[in-house]
């Protein structure tokens, strides 16, 4: 994406790279128990339905619903041109998997709880690692 | 009720005090919180010596104005002797510094615990407004988000107006509730806060005001963001027994609500129409034979204005859904209304004392040492929450 955004970025870790960096690939992803399938965000080292640690990130499919969103109108740091939208998206692979996001190409009176979205990447380079931002955009 | 044995019961508040309220007093945070501290000592007919316990929210923590004192920094300026003492940060809301006290004077640990909240959030930001005390601030670019900051500060949601905004939208969205309801928790406190001599914002507010204000984070206008303020509040809690003779009538914990049954977060809670209060709000009446109808004043908890609105919901005074039509044109929530409301115009108006400000206010009408702005009674049962999002407590007060 050209013309990105001043943005603070996220410190990479172990336990958080593949999910800001996916966007190198095209892929958003999240860890997953590969013991009973449970999708797991925020990371955390323990499944929290079955308990185990056996787990790895796995791509999904990048669409899902607007959960809720705000039209942001305040300058609360650098950031994207006033207003920008911040949303919750829940993606179609399980319920409540939620994260919050910016939603971009989107008018804002079409705006509404529950349309279909789906991810695009927001490219940031940086000396300690490039950051791909998962965004969504209205979509199927 | 579903629990036999209420130990908050033997538990008070027998005194409450608050130090200068101002943006930006530019006065040492410390010495605001030991004004607070000592009037509330003297407010309960104490001196420092009874004191033998101290809880705080937060602690000595956080982003610039955000404390104004530890609780070791007080402990040492009043060289308390304490039999208990506890900070922190992860508990059922700002209050819950209040509940830790009331279980300590309980178990036996201390008899009069001071409690307080300090903030000189104001000060901090200076002339340059809320940037200022942004994470990362001042940093030139380096900074790198980590914790839970990085799953919203790399997407430009920074502020708790953001994250509640998108509670509140979800709220409009299922159950209809309009910008012109949610405008009467604004206009209500500040029609109290004419009345508050310590108040931030004393100047009339009409419903066209609101209506016209610039947005924030829609639905969240500027009216419905409490005002950032230098201050400090605190209270003394003791045992009932201790705190017969004192000055005041005691003001008996009848029963407290801090559970957390959702996930502990702003954007992953199960249900985004409600937050953690509606949890601590189910719990408190388990542990009480009173009735929502029982309560005769509330003190709710409005860092923005959505958040009273949730907590009338989650304590019953009206049903699930139901909190826009129930506060639509402020006769209910009047001072002379069915539930008088945030009487002393709420963090809105009357500035941001983070929660302590809801209880010192519960306590000066249930007293009826209010001033202008008294009920009617005064009060003899009454309800108060404190916090949004993630961390949320609240209590029923009972004038013994």
């Amino acid at each position: 994406m050209a013309d990105a955004p001043f943005r603070v970025l996220p410190k990479l870790t172990d336990a958080n790279r593949d999910f800001w960096t996916g966007g190198a690939d095209g892929e958003l992803r999240f860890w997953r128990c590969q013991d009973c399938g449970f999708y797991i965000h925020p990371p955390q080292p323990i499944c929290p339905r079955c308990l185990s640690k056996h787990m790895k990130t796995e791509a999904v499919s990048g669409r899902g619903a607007l959960a809720s969103f705000t039209i942001n109108h305040q300058a609360w740091m650098p950031g994207p041109d006033l207003p920008y939208v911040v949303g919750i998206v829940e993606l179609v692979e399980q319920e409540a998997l939620r994260l919050t996001t910016n939603i971009v190409n989107c008018p804002h009176d079409a705006l509404a709880i529950g349309m279909p979205v789906r991810v695009v990447f927001e490219h940031h380079e940086d000396p300690e690692g490039d950051v791909y931002l998962p965004l969504f955009e209205p979509g199927a | 009720m579903t629990v036999t044995e209420i130990l908050e019961r033997r538990a008070c508040v027998s005194g409450v005090g608050q130090s200068d309220i101002g943006r930006r007093l530019y006065r040492d945070p410390l010495e605001l919180t030991l004004d607070a501290c000592l009037a509330a000592i003297e407010d309960a007919g104490l001196t420092v010596a009874d004191i033998d316990g101290l809880s705080t929210y937060p602690g000595n923590f956080g982003p610039a104005g955000f404390s104004g004192a530890g609780a070791y920094e007080v402990i040492d300026a009043l060289r308390l002797n304490c039999g208990w003492y506890d900070s922190g940060l992860e508990t059922s809301g700002q209050l819950g510094s209040v509940f830790k006290a009331a279980m300590a004077v309980a178990t036996g640990l201390a008899n009069h615990v001071v409690c307080f909240r300090s903030v000189w959030e104001a000060s901090a930001q200076g002339d340059k407004g809320r940037a200022a005390v942004m994470p990362g601030a001042g940093s030139s670019g380096s900074f790198k988000a980590a914790g839970f900051l990085q799953w919203n500060l790399p997407f430009s949601a920074p502020s708790a107006a953001v994250w509640i905004a998108m509670f509140a939208q979800a709220h409009f969205h299922r159950y209809g509730t309009t910008r012109e309801q949610l405008a009467w928790i604004a206009l209500n406190g500040r029609r109290n806060a004419q009345l508050n001599p310590k108040a931030i914002y004393r100047d009339p507010m009409t419903l066209d005001d609101y209506m016209s204000a610039r947005m924030i984070s829609t639905p969240f206008c500027l009216y419905d963001c409490d005002a950032p303020c230098d201050g400090a509040t605190a209270f003394v809690i003791s045992r009932v027994d201790r705190a017969r003779d004192l000055r005041h009538p005691p003001l008996r914990f009848e029963a407290i609500g801090a559970a957390l049954r959702g996930r502990p977060s702003w954007d992953q809670f199960d249900d985004l129409t409600t937050m953690a209060n509606r949890d601590a709000a189910q719990q408190l009446w388990t542990r009480t034979d009173l009735k929502p109808s029982d309560v005769q004043m509330a003190q709710c908890y409005d860092g923005f204005s959505f958040i009273t609105l949730s907590w009338l919901e989650s304590l019953g005074f009206c049903g699930v859904g139901e909190g826009g039509p129930f506060i639509e044109g402020g006769e209910r929530i009047a001072r002379d209304g069915s539930l008088p409301l945030n009487t002393h115009g709420g963090q809105l108006s009357a500035g941001r004392l983070h929660g302590y400000g809801f209880l010192h206010e519960a306590a000066v009408q249930m007293w009826g040492v209010a001033g202008e702005r008294q009920v009617a009674g005064p009060p003899e049962v009454a309800a108060v929450a404190a916090g949004g999002g993630n961390t949320c407590g609240c209590m029923l007060l009972v004038r013994d």
